[in-house]
């Protein structure tokens, strides 16, 4: 079947299976591989990516339901001159990322966190990332990161 | 200004933030073109012969490359390690009998992935069941074998026989049996492989791993080939934990397919199979005995270790011998003895993870002081106090094989007690109970001492390390160190600079590509900085020397009128201002670069001390972790951001095993938690942000006067966060708790207490 999907700015027509997971066509047909797949049960959100906007796990979501629509991964946040988005900034401020493998996940579900809740307290934070897991921060920094994103915009 | 010690920001991390890291599923590799995909039918039963494999009707499917047996795998079982059960040999995929819910048992290839999913179904495989054995005290009864040619399901044991009389003057004794419960390492990049046999008969094989060389040498061996016929180069590694060192047995499964079929092939492993396939961690019973004064003296202490292999004796088999080297922790107990025994099961096996052995022995030992102190009726951070091992300066010998190189316990102790407020800690839970309240405080203490840095790739703990400078005024590192995380690429590049003064953003570090750093030991055990970092600065400070003496050539100077300036990375001569020279400069007329071989005296011995708040819901036993002060004395730190990162995460793991982790088996081996759905991985909301508290002793053993740091987290974490969640409920005659503390258990834990 044919979609139609805005990925990062751009516009694209692609004919693709009606089984074809998001997760799929931006890593193997647009050949954006920053969003992971960490798990099989939707579980985990390294696939994180921003659909109108709002977050949602990639891997749950068909590509063609993403057809007529706005798709944001971690490689269209910065800048065209690299300069890096505000939550992209403070993950690396705060060592917010250590091995990178649910990094733009989380990222993108951080941007989402913000866009609804622009001003989120600790608790607020840890509730709004719990479908993003990670193994090596224990958390700690990646929550600081979100909340030093938030004060500096 | 020095800037070791500074919080240099990862040079790593824009790459990740942005494009993300390249990890082996995303590699784009030439060579890997048309590669085919290469998927594993695994076991669905725990223990059975298998009678007979149909692979007609998937080899039939059209898009099917290829369908392979384990009969039709031309390579040996791999042996286990030596000193272990000889005859408990793994093979790469299973032959006659399955041993574990997940073991390889067939192989299906496939051009598109898709496909693949779809294909391993139409394998039919027929087994006929034998009794699975999925406790291992039922193990060690030899009852039902898994290897009838071994004669026995021990794989090896570790000790002497035990002394009936260790407790004869004690007024006190306690004993119990605790489980150090078997949890998945669970990175959040499953395992993988993309293999290619070039025209020149050798393997090139894309593996995430802990280290390259040792997993060239696997999965050499593996596939009965010399080790210079093997290339092993390493992707971004997304996560490892322990369980990616050296190579699994599917990597070479993955290899031998595409030498078969002579064109590439590759291999992403699933989260399911992730969860079955994927070395497990700890998995020990354990039962401790300690004895002593009614003062709070303790005179004895004993442990005696299960340790559950799974089916193959891996790294697991070995883990009793790290438990047993640091049985007594931290402290000064005059007697003393530990006996282990390793058997194998029909689970998964079990390998290294974070901490490996190390995390058992202080839960063990933790646990047993808060027993002892229980028992008596004194305060636990009072029974530690009196317990513990004086300060020493000078190495000091446990008795078990370990030599703690520099230590002082008491002082991490009294820092991890006062940052935590521990007597008004202990007002607010003499209120609540006073008061009988529902949600109930609880304060748990950990005092550790670990090992870190024991390992090397052959004789005593060395790395090498390769730096160059380049004409352009950059500088290239070649490490044989393997971060998966750990941001050596900011680290090392940190000491080099602090030599040379080339700034850190122009130094580029290469390692895990085994034609480009031929030996290494790879990442693991808490050993890089304090052997690899460590050569990357010696290999600096060496590069000066050589650079002097061309220098004075090229200045027509005396060598020891030369004055390096690392703020221009040039040689001067002394009262001749003008009169100068670069390493870059240098670099130019002849390639400028040493490699070089950092060798230390032995292991170090990190230590610190744990204190953990809990509260219990005492209605629904429900424990939430509220607080955890960490005192972790890794020496000298070179950079406190990355040192900071690495505690947080091993607090997580350490939580995360003690309130809520656990991998599950029914009791005919199948598995409960294969899926991160069943799996309860630990999330943001089950623990608070950590208390660092700083302290820094340094050793040595080698001149940046730093340990490891990667596993004091689990170390300490572990047993302070399980006595928190029990000292919760003490009150009600609760002693003990086993892990994971969740609701069930706890709840289960205060029925018992209350006769209910």
């Amino acid at each position: 079947m044919k979609v139609s999907i805005t990925v990062n700015g751009s516009s694209y027509e692609d004919e693709v299976e009606p089984r074809l997971l998001l997760i799929h066509y931006l890593r193997e047909v647009r050949g954006l591989r920053a969003s992971n797949v960490g798990c099989d049960t939707t579980s985990c959100g390294a696939c994180t990516v921003l659909l109108d906007g709002l977050s949602v796990k990639s891997c749950t979501v068909l590509a063609a339901q993403a057809s007529g629509r706005s798709v944001t991964t971690a490689e269209g946040l910065s800048t065209a001159d690299g300069e890096l988005h505000p939550v992209q900034k403070a993950f690396q401020q705060e060592h917010g990322l250590q091995c990178g493998f649910c990094t733009p996940g989380m990222v993108m579900a951080s941007v989402g966190l913000l866009a609804e809740n622009p001003t989120p307290t600790e608790q607020e934070v840890r509730e709004g990332l719990e479908g993003n897991l990670c193994r090596c921060t224990g958390y700690h920094n990646i929550v600081r990161a979100v909340l030093a994103a938030a004060a500096a915009e | 200004m020095s800037i070791l010690g500074t919080r240099v920001v990862r040079t790593e991390d824009p790459k990740f933030l942005t494009t993300g890291g390249e990890y082996t599923e995303d590699v784009v590799d030439e060579r890997l073109t048309g590669a085919a995909h290469v998927f594993f039918v695994r076991s669905p039963v725990a223990h059975a012969r298998i009678t007979g494999i149909d692979l007609a009707a998937v080899r039939a499917l059209p898009g099917v490359v290829a369908a392979y047996a384990g009969a039709d795998l031309d390579l040996d079982p791999v042996r286990p390690m030596p000193g272990l059960n000889a005859a408990m040999a793994q093979p790469v995929v299973a032959t006659d009998t399955v041993r574990y819910v997940g073991e390889p048992v067939a192989i299906v290839v496939t051009d598109d992935p898709y496909l693949g999913e779809d294909a391993v179904e139409l394998v039919a495989v027929d087994y006929d069941p034998l009794p699975a054995v999925v406790d291992p005290h039922e193990a060690a009864t030899d009852a039902t074998l898994l290897f009838p040619a071994a004669g026995t399901n021990t794989v090896v044991t570790y000790g002497e026989e035990l002394d009936e009389h260790l407790f004869d003057d004690c007024e006190v004794v306690v004993t119990r049996t605790i489980l150090n419960q078997r949890v998945a390492p669970a990175p959040m990049e499953s395992r993988g492989t993309a293999a290619v046999w070039g025209t020149d008969g050798r393997l090139t094989a894309w593996i995430p791993n802990q280290g390259a060389q040792g997993t060239r040498r696997a999965l050499a061996a593996m596939l009965g080939v010399d080790r210079e016929q093997v290339r092993v180069v390493t992707p971004d590694v997304g996560g490892a934990f322990g369980a990616k060192f050296g190579a699994d047995p599917e990597c070479a499964a993955v290899a031998w397919v595409a030498r078969t079929l002579g064109r590439p092939a590759r291999w992403s492993e699933t989260r399911y199979e992730n969860l079955l396939g994927m070395t497990h961690g700890r998995a020990q019973v354990q039962t401790v005995t300690i004895g002593g004064r009614r003062d709070g003296t303790v005179l004895a202490y004993r442990l005696e270790v299960l340790q559950d292999c799974g089916g193959y004796p891996r790294l697991g088999a070995l883990l009793p011998s790290l438990t047993r080297l640091m049985t007594p922790g931290t402290y000064a107990i005059p007697r003393v003895e530990s006996f282990a025994r390793s058997v194998v099961t029909n689970t998964t096996p079990i390998g290294a993870y974070r901490g490996a052995g190390r995390p058992e022995a202080t839960a063990a030992i933790e646990r047993a002081v808060d027993l002892f102190a229980a028992e008596i009726g004194v305060d636990p951070a009072e029974v530690r106090r009196r317990n513990l091992l004086a300060p020493f300066s000078s190495p000091h010998a446990n008795g078990f094989g370990a030599l703690y190189d520099s230590g002082d316990y008491p002082a991490a102790l009294e820092r991890a007690l006062a940052a935590a407020g521990y007597d008004e800690l202990r007002t607010e839970q003499a209120s609540r109970r006073e008061r009988g309240d529902a949600v109930q405080l609880g304060i748990g203490i950990a005092c550790y001492v670990e090992v870190t840095g024991g390992g090397a790739e052959s004789g005593a703990p060395n790395e090498n390390a390769t730096v160059e400078v380049h004409p352009d005024g950059s500088a290239t590192i070649l490490t044989g160190t393997s971060p998966h995380g750990q941001g050596h690429q900011t680290a090392w590049a940190m000491l080099a600079s602090e030599e040379l003064g080339i700034p850190v953003e122009k130094i580029t570090l290469k390692w895990g590509d085994t034609d480009l750093v031929p030996r290494g030991g790879g990442t693991g055990g808490s050993r890089s900085l304090q052997q690899g970092g460590v050569a990357v600065r010696q290999a600096s400070l060496e590069l000066l020397d050589v650079a002097r003496e061309r220098a004075a050539d090229a200045l027509e100077a005396d060598a020891a009128d030369l004055r390096y300036d690392p703020s221009r990375s040039s040689f001067t001569v002394a009262g001749v201002s003008q009169a100068a020279v670069s390493l870059a400069t240098l670099a130019a007329t002849e390639r400028l670069f040493v490699h070089t071989v950092f060798t230390a005296p032995g292991a170090t011995f990190p230590f610190g001390a744990h204190v953990a708040v809990a509260e219990v819901d005492t209605e629904t036993g429900r424990a939430v972790l509220r607080r955890v002060v960490a005192v972790d004395d890794a020496g000298v730190v070179l950079n406190p951001l990355l040192a900071e990162g690495q505690r947080h995460g091993g607090i997580a793991q350490g939580a995360a095993q003690a309130l809520l982790e656990e991998v599950v088996y029914d009791a005919d081996g199948n598995p409960l938690t294969a899926s991160l759905a069943d799996y309860p991985f630990l999330s943001a909301t089950e623990v608070p942000s950590y208390e660092l508290v700083d302290m820094a002793t340094p050793t040595t053993y080698n001149p940046l006067g730093v340990k490891g740091i990667g596993e004091a987290g689990t170390i300490g974490a572990t047993p302070a966060v399980q006595n928190a969640v029990i000292d919760a409920v003490a009150h009600l005659g609760v002693r003990h708790i086993d892990m994971p503390t969740s609701p069930r258990t706890v709840w289960r834990a205060l029925s018992e207490a209350s006769g209910a």
